[in-house]
């Protein structure tokens, strides 16, 4: 690898990409897209103490389970992925 | 439009709570999060919490450890919080604060999934520490020593896993080996990519161990193996020769013991006999209680069951784990052993408490044994048992917590001269309606009749040395009655007090010599018995008297002053006189200072509107040094000493002063500081209190002087933690009080009022507010006021719950089960009724309070109308809503035809359920009438509707209905409610409604306000400005015509107005805007409001409310939060207010950055700009500064430091 490399616009972005999860890239689908979103929301809700009990006196569970749910949710917050299509 | 935000009441839910040693020595303290605020708290000997240091540390607190470096006798507090940053606070014990000692930054600010923060373990020996995230990173840093024995942090040291979901970390106990640290992982990288859902299903936690090899400073995963896919908590278990170290993974119905290289040990947790056998039963928080023997962990699950677990083990290996039931209590956020024998457990929602240990679960329980674990086909059988009454515990104190704030209305419901909020709180069996006064608490001691009206009364000690009062003496119209302080309080007739006349004044004298001051003379009672007189001379009398331990003065009628001093020889000798120019109105001497002979300063008020210092030296005796003009004539004077103080417990760095407090008789208490030396007066700061003139006495509060001030109310001037307050008490109108020590109340009060007698004590110094509980049975959810007969009607619902027939049901079957009482506990019914008070714990083993109410189906409501009479705090009607129905929204409504007068709308939705899909059976609107003079409710009949009916407000003599998206006028009809007209372009839900005029103010769920108009004349409603910002309303105020004050779901307050060119067009426009409504573009309304205030306020706001706490005060808008705090946003009325304010945050931000990393402008601008507000809470930790900054930051203003304190308290003064 050349030292010029280093500077040029992808290896920043796939520097970007690896360092924050969630930097989107030019062949992002939806799905992969909405993911994100789900799971920086569900991150936002356990992180503001608030929120949390907020949601947990809505659906009237303690404030320890809502937390779990929500992580547990955070594996397939949408669903399973769409089929591939083969490239 | 500038605003001053101000909190009134911190947060008083509990985030998060750990005990160590923090101040050092042998005592244990709490550490408690609470939010945005850190406490620190210590249960007292008496077993009463107290809260030793309080803080704001504007950022989001998530977690928090303590750790111990070895050798040293002090914990540190390691926070995790929003800010990016680790932060390691040491308590300063000399100063009462928190010191940074450490704070790093690793990442972004604010609470993000792949920065750390969210969780937090330290290593037992206290070598490092781990902070990691939701997702993906993990730090380490390694703490130590330098030659100087301070604590030095490395820098970080990573473990991050790409794609790996974090439940949990602990700190693995193995001794000094290198540091272990142990992580619940969630690999989620496949199940992305998979589409058929084989990888998600497959997914597995697994239990990692990361170490910290401290020699090469690196981190390794050490070893990984996969656990129980319900695994949510990770406890560490003592090791080290102490035990057999490894962790305990709590998992879903399970408690597994894992260690490297160790076969598991897993045991069932038991079950309540009616859970429902789809619930799981998940541990929320956890314990570890370590002796040098033994040790044993307390698991706490969701519905609140504590069970004790313990590990049989032969050295390093463990052969058997048992979990038994223990005890119930409220579900809590944190539980903290403490050495002394206490638990104090924070609860997620309402008071917290602290037990004490009655014993350690020897006896005879229900337990679960992995030696006993059975797997059938069906997996492993479940053990079960009963919540019973409190065996283990007992509680001794508790904290209160207002957590959540549901809803809020201030209203002077009482007649009294402040107004009172109401507010709804809690969840659950746990619900309550509070009654907020502002003010201090008082508890009553005593009340006694008097034979007459007295005017004043007195304690006095019979010897300086004494500890406690002698005597109580009354004064009457024309008599003196003396009681004897002992067991019993008894009139005495050998005192030597003369009784035939009335009294001016009754202290000590000397040392051991009592004095009466009577119209016609001074009465010196001698400890021998002996009695000297001194006579008035000619016909003038007394008419005020001022006097300390050593000197009396007494004014004449005509205005003639007096001057007595204690000669040596215990003699009281007269050593000046001073002729006034009028009569004199007041007078005061302060008291003797420590070693000195006599007080150098007399105050004198007179009517001619003027206080003077005279001097009481012997040089100058009698000499003016200053005089003060004041608004109105004296009444009262009173010289309070503050003495210096450097920090400590309780208070700032201050030099000692003395000030000059005058209660005049417009009702104004006026205070200045006077010269130590040369008397001169200055700074003067007045304070309205009341409509009657200001009493003002002194009296001993923690063994500091304090002042009472009686006004039409009673007032107590005291320093709290470095801050002078003068606070309301919440108590009737007193005559005349007195400082009052005895046997069984150490620092009183005892107040004369009408013909009684008083004694009380004041409690919990510095709390805003006072509160008074009345119970309610489901989640309160709104409430409205029934106009007039003034009463509350609250509508309470709660989810996957059973009714109240099926739970009575149920409670009967287990009580006849059981065999328990001899009379089988008939006054169940009652006791469901209304909670019955919490008092009766004892009589009903299994209160709702306690246990909580038995979990049912998720798709099961239970939900119940109240009237309530908030006088008596009597339900007067109760209607449970059958078949699965719950009401959500509720308001008054005047129907135009006047039949019924005011009816009351309920909306309701039947079988609504959130998850998977929110979904509903229907949704109903109920009209009641009001029967029986507005204590009972009568149903006139109900609607169904599509959705559920989120807002209803009255409007023109018709009902507007937010239902769903849909915006909807009704009338009343025979059987149901009639249609009259509808709007459907609303974007989401509705959720508030409010109106005002022809305008209609529709709040939405998801995107901010809208202005509607309804034309009359072609019956329609349309949308004509609405909000270009998407806002998540979960609260909303009407403040003016164009104005309205919301809040959103992520913390903000903000104002959005209706510009006013913008108004003015669509109020003159004949169509109203209609023309330009229908030319609507992207599928917005033709006009946007504009947001004119923003403020992040760090918590959810539930309520928004308009109203004014102070007598004839300006209003303010005020908020409470889910955390259970409340605040308050005053409008700046001057520019130069403004300005001020402005510079001084500018300036605190500089000088004083929060304590937990945050940057205050990024945090009050979290989701938005902060907009226009002035941040009160920051200025006000102005005064906790030291000296130096304080008058560098006041010279940077042109002021002195003591001008912005006197700013910073009238701005306070404005709005409580």
């Amino acid at each position: 690898m050349q030292a010029s490399d280093r500077f040029n616009i992808n290896s920043q972005l796939e520097h970007l990409q690896a360092k924050y999860v969630g930097t989107g890239h030019a062949d992002l689908n939806r799905f992969e897209w909405a993911v994100n979103i789900q799971r920086d929301s569900y991150a936002s809700y356990i992180g503001h103490y608030p929120m949390l009990a907020y949601f947990a006196i809505a659906e009237n569970e303690s404030i320890g389970r809502e937390r779990y749910n929500f992580m547990q949710r955070m594996l397939l917050p949408c669903g399973l992925p769409p089929e591939r299509e083969e490239d | 439009m500038y605003l001053y935000s101000l909190t009134l009441q911190r947060a008083t839910g509990v985030v998060c709570a750990i005990n160590g040693s923090f101040v050092g020595g042998k005592t244990q303290e709490i550490v408690v999060a609470r939010g945005k605020t850190l406490d620190l708290l210590r249960p007292d000997d008496a077993g009463k919490i107290q809260t030793l240091h309080s803080v704001e540390v504007f950022g989001a607190i998530r977690s928090l450890a303590q750790f111990r470096l070895t050798g040293s006798q002090k914990d540190y507090v390691v926070v995790g919080s929003d800010s990016g940053r680790i932060v390691i606070l040491e308590y300063s014990k000399e100063k009462n604060c928190f010191d940074k000692v450490h704070q790093e930054t690793f990442g972004k600010s604010g609470c993000r999934r792949i920065v750390p923060g969210q969780y937090l373990a330290v290593d037992p020996k206290g070598r490092a520490v781990m902070i990691a995230a939701c997702e993906k990173q993990k730090l380490v840093y390694v703490l130590n020593r330098d030659t100087a024995a301070r604590l030095t942090i490395s820098s970080p040291l990573e473990a991050h896993k790409s794609h790996t979901i974090t439940y949990s970390i602990a700190g693995v106990d193995c001794g000094f080996d290198n540091p272990v640290f142990a992580a619940i992982e969630l690999d989620y990288s496949e199940a992305d990519q998979d589409s058929t859902g084989q990888a998600a299903a497959e997914a597995q936690k697994h239990l990692t161990f990361y170490e910290l090899d401290l020699g090469l400073n690196h981190v390794s995963r050490k070893w990984t193996e996969p656990i129980d896919n319900g695994a949510n908590l990770l406890v560490t278990v003592p090791g080290g020769g102490d035990g057999p170290s490894g962790v305990l993974v709590c998992a879903e119905n399970f408690v597994i013991y894992k260690n490297q290289g160790h076969p598991d040990v897993r045991a069932v947790i038991p079950r309540r006999a009616d859970l429902p056998a789809e619930r799981g039963v998940l541990i929320v928080s956890a314990a570890t209680h370590r002796q040098k023997s033994m040790f044993f962990f307390l698991l706490q699950t969701e519905y609140g069951d504590i069970f004790k677990v313990t590990l049989d083990h032969e050295g390093d290996r463990v052969t058997e784990l048992k979990i038994k039931y223990f005890d119930t209590i409220p579900v809590t956020s944190s539980m903290c052993v403490l050495k002394a024998g206490f638990l104090f457990a924070a609860s997620e929602f309402g008071n917290h408490a602290l037990y004490q240990f009655q014993a350690i679960g020897d006896g005879d329980d229900v337990e679960a044994s992995s030696a006993t674990l059975m797997e059938t086909d069906e997996g492993f059988q479940p053990v079960f048992f009963s919540p019973r009454g409190l065996k283990n515990l007992i509680r001794i104190d508790h904290i209160e917590s207002l957590m959540p704030v549901m809803d809020m209305k201030v209203m002077n419901l009482f007649e009294e001269e402040t107004p009172q909020i109401f507010t709804l709180c809690g969840r659950g069996p746990r619900s309550s309606l509070r009654i907020l006064r502002p003010g201090l608490a008082v508890s009553e001691m005593a009340v006694s009749q008097l034979p007459g009206v007295p005017h004043a009364v007195w304690t006095v000690k019979k010897n300086v040395n004494d500890e406690f009062d002698a005597y109580i003496v009354v004064s009457f119209a024309n008599a003196t009655l003396v009681l004897s302080i002992g067991e019993t309080v008894e009139e005495v007739s050998d005192s030597g007090f003369l009784d035939t006349t009335p009294s001016l004044a009754v202290s000590l004298l000397g040392d051991d010599s009592l004095m009466q001051v009577h119209p016609n003379g001074i009465r010196h009672i001698r400890e021998d018995g002996r009695v000297n007189e001194w006579k008035t001379p000619g016909k003038k009398t007394i008419v005020k008297v001022g006097s300390n331990r050593l000197q009396v003065v007494i004014a004449l009628s005509g205005g003639e002053l007096i001057y007595f001093e204690i000669h040596m020889t215990g003699q009281l000798m007269e050593v000046e006189k001073h002729e006034m120019p009028g009569d004199v109105a007041c007078l005061d001497i302060a008291p003797v200072p420590e070693g000195r002979q006599r007080s150098r300063f007399l105050a004198v008020g007179s009517y001619d509107n003027t206080i003077r210092i005279l001097s009481l030296d012997p040089d100058d005796c009698m000499q003016i040094l200053s005089v003060q003009s004041v608004s109105s004539p004296p009444e009262s004077l009173l010289l309070l000493e503050v003495q210096a103080s450097t920090g400590g417990e309780d208070g700032a760095d201050h030099p000692a002063s003395v000030f000059l407090n005058a209660g005049l008789q417009n009702g104004v208490l006026f205070r200045t500081v006077v010269d130590m030396v040369t008397g001169q007066l200055s700074d003067t700061r007045s304070r309205f209190l009341g409509l009657r003139a200001p009493k003002l006495f002194s009296a001993r509060v923690r063994g500091r002087q304090a002042m009472l001030c009686l006004s039409s109310r009673p007032w107590l001037g005291y320093i709290h933690q470095g801050h002078f307050l003068l606070t309301p008490l919440s108590y009737e109108t007193l005559e005349y009080a007195a400082s009052f020590s005895s046997d069984q109340c150490a620092e009183g009060v005892v107040a004369v009022a009408g013909d009684a007698l008083r004694v009380f004590t004041i409690e919990r110094l510095g709390e805003t507010f006072n509160e008074t509980v009345i119970p309610l049975r489901y989640t309160p959810r709104k409430f409205v006021l029934q106009p007039k007969r003034k009463n509350l009607i609250i509508i309470e619902s709660d989810q996957g719950a059973f009714t109240a027939e099926e739970r009575e049901a149920a409670r009967k079957e287990l009580l006849e089960a059981a065999q328990v009482g001899e009379n089988g506990n008939a006054n169940n019914g009652e006791q469901m009724e209304n909670g019955a008070g919490g008092g009766d714990d004892e009589e009903d083993p299994l209160s709702d309070e306690q246990y909580g109410y038995p979990k049912a189906e998720a798709d099961r409501w239970v939900s119940c109308i109240r009237v309530l009479d908030p006088r008596t705090g009597n339900t007067t009607c109760l209607l449970e809503l059958q078949d699965n129905e719950a009401a959500f929204s509720v308001c008054t409504v005047n129907f135009h035809d006047k039949e019924y007068g005011t009816l009351l709308a309920v909306g309701t939705a039947k079988g609504l359920q959130f998850w998977p899909k929110r979904t509903l059976a229907a949704g109903f609107i109920h009209i009641y009438k009001f029967v029986d003079e507005g204590r009972s409710l009568e149903l006139v009949h109900k609607t169904k509707v599509e959705g559920v009916p989120l807002a209803l407000c009255q409007f023109q003599g018709r009902l507007l209905a937010g239902i769903g998206p849909i915006l909807r006028l009704y009338d009343l009809g025979r059987r149901r409610l009639l249609r009259k007209c509808e709007n459907k372009l609303f974007p989401n839900t509705i959720v508030s409604i409010h109106t005002y005029r022809d305008r209609i103010y529709v709040g939405d769920m998801q995107e901010s306000f809208h202005y509607c108009k309804y034309r009359r004349d072609e019956n329609q409603l349309y949308i004509f400005a609405d909000d270009s910002v998407p806002r998540w309303l979960t609260a909303s105020h009407h403040i003016d015509f164009d104005t309205m004050a919301g809040a959103d779901k992520f913390g903000n307050v903000y104002f959005v107005r209706l510009p006013q060119d913008v108004s003015d067009e669509i109020e003159e426009d004949p169509t109203g805007g209609k023309i330009k409504w229908e030319q609507g573009k992207l599928n917005g309304a033709p006009n946007k409001v504009e947001e004119i205030v923003q403020f992040h306020v760090g918590d959810v706001v539930a309520c928004l409310q308009k109203a004014s706490l102070i007598p004839g005060g300006g209003e303010c808008v005020l908020y409470g939060t889910v955390m259970g705090s409340l605040g308050a946003l005053l409008a700046f009325t001057s520019r130069e207010d403004v300005d001020f304010f402005s510079h001084l945050e500018m300036h605190m931000r500089q000088e004083h950055p929060p304590l937990c990393g945050r940057d205050h402008m990024a945090f009050r601008s979290a989701y938005f700009p902060v907009k226009d507000v002035i941040d009160g809470d920051l200025c006000e930790q102005f005064p906790t500064l030291p000296p130096d900054l304080q008058r560098k930051i006041a010279d940077e203003l042109d002021r002195t430091p003591g001008e912005i304190l006197k700013k910073l308290e009238e701005f306070r003064n404005k709005i409580i």
